[in-house]
């Protein structure tokens, strides 16, 4: 059932959803957090309904959307209530706020908040620079973005780190969960040796990659290494440098990894990419700060970005075909996709070579620390070859959706 | 040695969204071509694989009398999954399964069959990687088991070599009565030792039995009211509106208390009673669990304290049904039970004095699975008669299933001018919203099984403690004849309901 109030209040919106709750019976029970969803009015609103109707059906909950429109239009607030089969196991209020309303999202999401929840927030497209301090980001004890899905993830994430406050997280974290858990329980069977280096290859606009290698260098304590491919192909590979052999974990193709151990045989894995709903589901598990997250925003800064170090990988592998402990094909195979992967590698040097001081300014930021003109320079130096690649970039957005 | 003081570097503890993956394993399931297997282990394998939850390489082997090569085999599970996986389908985590698919064929005596399943598994190892950690899932009668171990002992699959594991999954029936459960237990621990023995009992899989250890040792709310100060009885019980239907052969001669209160219900029992475990700690718990049921004996005597019935044919649902001696395969003397009843107290200072009834039966009412503590009444009530005329006593309800969720029964005021207190139900709704994607019990138990995690699996000291706590009242029936007829779709013979009110209680019904 949809119900639209048009040009309404808040309070005529909690009266609408009492009437509707004592007419319909039990609507409202079992609620077990708010979830308020902040996007600009469009498409994207929609889309974000439905992954977190989806969800709903793991974690009940009221749904408040505040869709953003046109700040040139006079102030109004239009309400619509979805209830019922279209709305999952939750219920769902729009707000569509135009003129100067739109930017005052908090005052209209606060009457509507469930008594004594938790509040989520989660803002599927742009988020504020700074989410624990935006009104609506205040209001929630989780606080969800995507730098996948913002115009420049790699500098998106750089904005997290910087602004980092308890009870943030990103999406581009979660859809990594898959990776970490196959990586980690490769680490807990024998050897048992120490992990000496490791390198972490995704696309060079996939915030994901960059918080793997962010996530190895903060747990493994050594030089993690940040290879680049074509942007919008998300994450490809991992390797993990041990003495007796690596571990490597490669999807070349975005649906199917291929695990290669030594003493094991190569095993593949099913590894595509994870939806927003799914996505959402674990974030909604948890409302307590994620320190593991943390730690990796703060293990970015420990992450080599430069590329000449491309050579310096094959010497280890060699040494490790020499060991000839893993299966003759696996060992070809996974030459055969470092060989790809440093051809890529090249290639986007070549392509982009403009960017090459961006880069290092994503590299040197921590170093400034917040400098804000930094930061600028290199989202300058970025913007350009960017621009060039636009379509490239729309779909690579969401590239590991 | 090395691996104990290995500290995984990309794991901690605070980290609740690293699940744990199963580490390299195999499962080999018995009697793959059974109803059980087809509708909930092999679907529940295909959900653990979607959810990532079973290592990469995983190897799953079919045994059967069939004449069947790997890819039949793979089309089997292929049409159970697709038919009853929880899960949504996706064709890359199939494919990667089904590369792991073998199948063996061939009887449970044969030792030609079990040296090829020998060579099958090592063959996994080697291609797959399973490491040499293998499952056996016995879903057989357990009439098979001797013949079955003797036959894994002899072609070498139950020695697992250094750092390699081997484990046995087993289902009720465990026994028919104490002597023939500890038969049992000794012709399983002959070959795998107790600590790699697990007992399925599906019901402890369940999100809400497991809630029932949450919901009493999380809050503050219930647990100062768990004990004979407040709680006046305790009535567990489960219900199907069913008939036997095919499983005559298995359920002539066992009967509903030996089906289902033994296992079922003494484990709601336990979980219910039990004091409060130092840790979660497996060892823990399972000291709790035979704590409790050490305590608890059957109430006699028995004439007045137990029921049994046998459902006679009748019109349930808008259906007519058969009665069960009219039903095929059964015969026509038979005295076993298909209602059955039993009252059983807990000697302890916390339950001195507090009866729990444990009740179950086919072709009842309807399905339900339930937990109802029911507090005593108000020791003053300071209202009068009239006012409080349709008050009942105070209950707190765990549905197990269907409409997982917690049910709470008080008093309260009937609006209008004059002071009427009447009941009200007030529903924590874990169905409505949690169990469309909640995992199922089979998912939960095998995943616990691959990961020799055993917190969930009754031991085979709970079981002969169940089978103590049963057998009285088993052959006080066997002395007595035949059942009492009731009616199809009704709430049992007469006389369960003749043994509460005895006492002044009676049935809820669920």
């Amino acid at each position: 059932m949809i119900i639209d109030l048009p040009s309404t209040t808040t309070s005529q919106v909690n009266k609408k959803l009492v009437e509707l709750r004592d007419q319909g019976g039990a609507v409202a029970l079992g609620r077990v957090l708010t979830l308020v969803i902040v996007t600009d009015d469009g498409v994207q609103t929609e889309e974000a309904v439905d992954a977190a109707n989806q969800a709903s059906r793991e974690h009940p909950c009221r749904v408040i959307v505040v869709a953003r429109g046109s700040r040139k239009a006079a102030a109004r607030l239009d309400a619509q209530i979805r209830v019922g089969g279209d709305a999952g196991a939750s219920e769902v209020v729009v707000l569509r706020l135009y003129g100067p309303l739109a930017d005052e999202g908090a005052s209209c999401v606060v009457p509507l908040l469930l008594p004594d929840a938790p509040v989520v927030a989660w803002w599927p497209g742009k988020a504020p620079e700074v989410p624990a301090r935006d009104p609506i980001g205040r209001l929630a004890t989780r606080r969800i973005t995507d730098a996948a899905a913002e115009k420049s993830p790699i500098k998106a994430l750089e904005t997290r780190r910087a602004s980092y406050a308890e009870g943030d997280t990103d999406l581009a974290w979660t859809r990594l969960t898959t990776w970490r858990a196959l990586l980690a329980s490769a680490l807990d069977l024998p050897p048992h040796e120490k992990i000496t280096a490791a390198t972490v290859t995704g696309g060079s606009d996939s915030p994901s990659t960059d918080l793997l290698a962010g996530w190895l260098a903060a747990y493994l304590r050594i030089p993690v290494r940040r290879m680049r491919r074509p942007a919008g192909e998300g994450m490809h590979s991992v390797v993990l440098e041990r003495a007796s052999g690596h571990v490597e974990l490669v999807r070349p193709d975005g649906s199917v990894g291929t695990l290669t151990q030594p003493g094991q045989p190569e095993r593949r894995v099913a590894l595509q990419r994870r939806e927003n709903q799914d996505c959402l589901v674990e974030e909604l598990r948890r409302l307590d700060p994620d320190e593991i997250y943390e730690a990796t925003l703060k293990g970015l800064a420990k992450v080599d970005h430069s590329r000449t170090t491309v050579r310096a990988t094959s010497p280890a592998r060699r040494s490790r075909a020499k060991a000839g402990k893993s299966a003759g094909a696996g060992a070809r195979k996974s030459a055969a996709a470092s060989r790809e992967s440093a051809k890529a590698g090249t290639k986007v040097t070549a392509k982009v070579a403009g960017t090459k001081p961006a880069a290092k300014g994503t590299t040197a930021a921590p170093e400034a620390a917040g400098a804000q003109p930094s930061a600028k320079t290199s989202a300058a130096g970025r913007s350009a070859p960017r621009s060039a690649k636009r379509a490239g970039t729309k779909t690579s957005g969401r590239a590991e959706k | 040695m090395k691996a104990r003081t290995w500290r995984n570097p990309l794991r901690d503890e605070r980290d609740k969204r690293l699940p744990r993956i199963a580490g390299p394993c195999g499962l080999v399931i018995f009697g793959v071509t059974g109803d059980l297997s087809r509708k909930k282990l092999m679907p529940a394998i295909y959900d653990l694989a979607n959810r990532g939850l079973l290592p990469p390489g995983f190897g799953l082997v079919g045994y059967a009398r069939r004449d069947w090569a790997d890819q039949d085999f793979g089309r089997v599970v292929y049409e159970a999954v697709r038919q009853y996986a929880r899960t949504p389908f996706r064709q890359a985590v199939w494919d990667r399964l089904a590369e792991g698919f073998r199948f063996v064929p061939g009887t449970f005596d044969d030792p030609a069959a079990f040296d090829s399943l020998a060579a099958t598994v090592k063959e996994l190892d080697h291609d797959r990687g399973t490491g040499g950690n293998h499952a056996f899932y016995l879903s057989i009668p357990p009439s098979f088991f001797p013949v079955v171990s003797e036959q894994l002992a002899r072609s070498g699959l139950t020695e697992p070599g250094p750092d390699q594991w081997r484990r046995v999954v087993i289902e009720k029936p465990f026994g028919h009565d104490l002597a023939s459960a500890r038969e049992l237990n000794r012709i399983v621990n002959e070959v795998f030792p107790e600590e790699s023995v697990f007992r399925i009992d599906h019901y402890l899989g369940k999100e809400t039995v497991q809630n029932i250890l949450a919901l009493r040792f999380a809050n503050q709310l219930f647990e100062p009211l768990w004990n004979s100060h407040y709680v006046d009885h305790v009535q567990i019980t489960m219900a199907e509106d069913i008939g036997i239907g095919g499983r005559a052969g298995y359920y002539d001669g066992i009967g509903a208390a030996r089906d289902v209160i033994q296992n079922h219900l003494l484990q709601l029992l336990a979980l219910m009673a039990m004091e409060e475990p130092t840790s979660f700690h497996p060892r823990a718990l399972r000291t709790e669990k035979v704590k409790v049921l050490s305590a608890t004996k059957p109430v006699g005597p028995f004439e007045e304290t137990t029921a049994r019935g046998q459902y006679v044919g009748g019109w349930q649902g808008g259906q007519k049904v058969r009665g069960y001696l009219e039903e095929d395969g059964i015969a026509p003397g038979s005295t076993t039970e298909t209602y059955a009843a039993i009252t059983c107290a807990v000697n302890t200072r916390r339950w001195a004095g507090v009866p729990f009834y444990l009740r179950t039966g086919k072709r009842l009412g309807r399905r339900v699975t339930e937990i109802a503590v029911v507090f005593k009444r108000a020791p003053h009530l300071p209202f009068d008669a009239t006012m409080t005329e349709e008050l009942g006593q105070n209950a707190l309800v765990i549905r197990v299933q269907p409409d997982e969720g917690v049910t709470m029964r008080f008093g309260s005021k009937v609006p209008g001018a004059a002071m009427e207190v009447r009941d009200v139900t007030m529903d924590f709704g874990y169905g409505h919203a949690f169990t469309e994607s909640s995992p199922e019990a089979y998912e939960r138990l095998l995943l616990d099984v691959l990961l020799g995690e055993p917190s969930l699996f009754p031991v085979n000291e709970e079981v002969e403690l169940s089978w103590e706590i049963l057998d009285p009242v088993l052959r006080y029936w066997e002395a007595k004849g035949r059942p009492e007829p009731y009616t199809a779709g009704s709430w049992g013979p007469d006389s369960a309901h003749a043994m509460l009110d005895r006492t002044g209680r009676h049935w809820r019904r669920p």
